[in-house]
């Protein structure tokens, strides 16, 4: 393993709850701190780590409700429509999907509230705001897995 | 959780500092010591608000491919198809939702070529074809911020 894959390997799972986290992992793979601190940084700022910090159980945070919102917008207003949809708070994730004949869908928002009404609410809003009337909102029944990806 | 912890939940989202010590930084942001930083960060993590401390990837940049896809579980076939999805370490979110798709799952693999092959094989295992697969063609936002308000 390179020392790039030993880092994404150490980052990938808890960071060390002492003084000195870094200074730990370094001793791990048998790096120093200045490095595994300089490389951390070059990470974030190429993009290769989106975020560094807590992921949390959104949960038990009160935000029960996930909806996602599939939307049949036409390829030309895609990108309009994106715009107006990403800038709601309640929306963390805005991607565009191909479609088929078994589902015509082509934009997909996941929203988060706490509450199911509060979710549909907030797509009512987005389909008022967009003039996208042809969408659904699937809400998640059951959790069946939830983790974070071992790349290594 | 009172007030403080709310503060650190907001704070430690993303930007986690890259120092050497970054929970004395933490700690001096939010006007308290990094022993009783760590400990908060601590309990939070014990009573499951926080999963995880550490980085997230993006996947792509490391080489790996992604997907979203759906599939149509006749009802008592449910739990059977959950634990084969879930057995696959690349299957990292997977929800039941109340849509004729009801199992939604994100699979990410470390080519297109093994992540073709865990579909075709998902597909015979379980004796279902109707599974859409579903890659982003456009991504418009992503992001996991939850904003926890005081007293709320």
């Amino acid at each position: 393993m390179n020392m790039k894959q030993k880092i994404i390997k150490e980052l990938q799972g808890d960071l060390p709850l002492s003084p000195h986290p870094f200074r730990e992992i370094a001793q791990r793979i048998g790096s120093t701190e200045d490095e595994v601190l300089a490389l951390v940084s070059k990470y974030v700022k190429e993009g290769v780590i989106r975020r560094l910090g807590a992921m949390l159980a959104h949960q038990r945070l009160g935000f029960v409700a996930n909806g996602m919102g599939v939307w049949r917008v036409p390829e030309e207003e895609v990108a309009r429509v994106a715009e107006i949809m990403v800038s709601y708070p309640e929306v963390s994730h805005c991607y565009e999907r191909p479609v088929s004949a078994a589902w015509p869908y082509n934009l997909y928002t996941m929203i988060h509230a706490t509450s199911r009404k509060q979710c549909e609410q907030v797509a009512a809003g987005i389909s008022q705001a967009t003039g996208i009337k042809d969408f659904r909102l699937l809400f998640s029944t059951r959790e069946l897995k939830k983790t974070s990806m071992v790349y290594y | 959780m009172d007030d403080l912890d709310k503060q650190l939940i907001n704070r430690i989202q993303s930007g986690f500092p890259i120092v050497s010590r970054p929970y004395r930084q933490l700690g001096r942001e939010l006007g308290i010591s990094e022993k009783e930083l760590i400990s908060r960060l601590a309990r939070l993590k014990d009573q499951g608000i926080i999963r995880r401390l550490g980085a997230a990837f993006d996947s792509k940049k490391l080489g790996f491919t992604s997907i979203l896809a759906a599939m149509k579980v006749p009802q008592n076939k449910v739990d059977a198809v959950a634990e084969l999805l879930n057995s696959y370490k690349g299957v990292t979110h997977n929800y039941l939702r109340d849509a004729e798709y009801n199992m939604w799952f994100t699979l990410i693999a470390e080519s297109t070529v093994r992540l073709a092959e865990i579909i075709e094989e998902i597909k015979q295992k379980s004796g279902i074809n109707e599974l859409l697969e579903l890659p982003a063609t456009r991504l418009f936002k992503i992001k996991v911020d939850f904003n926890l308000e005081k007293n709320a």
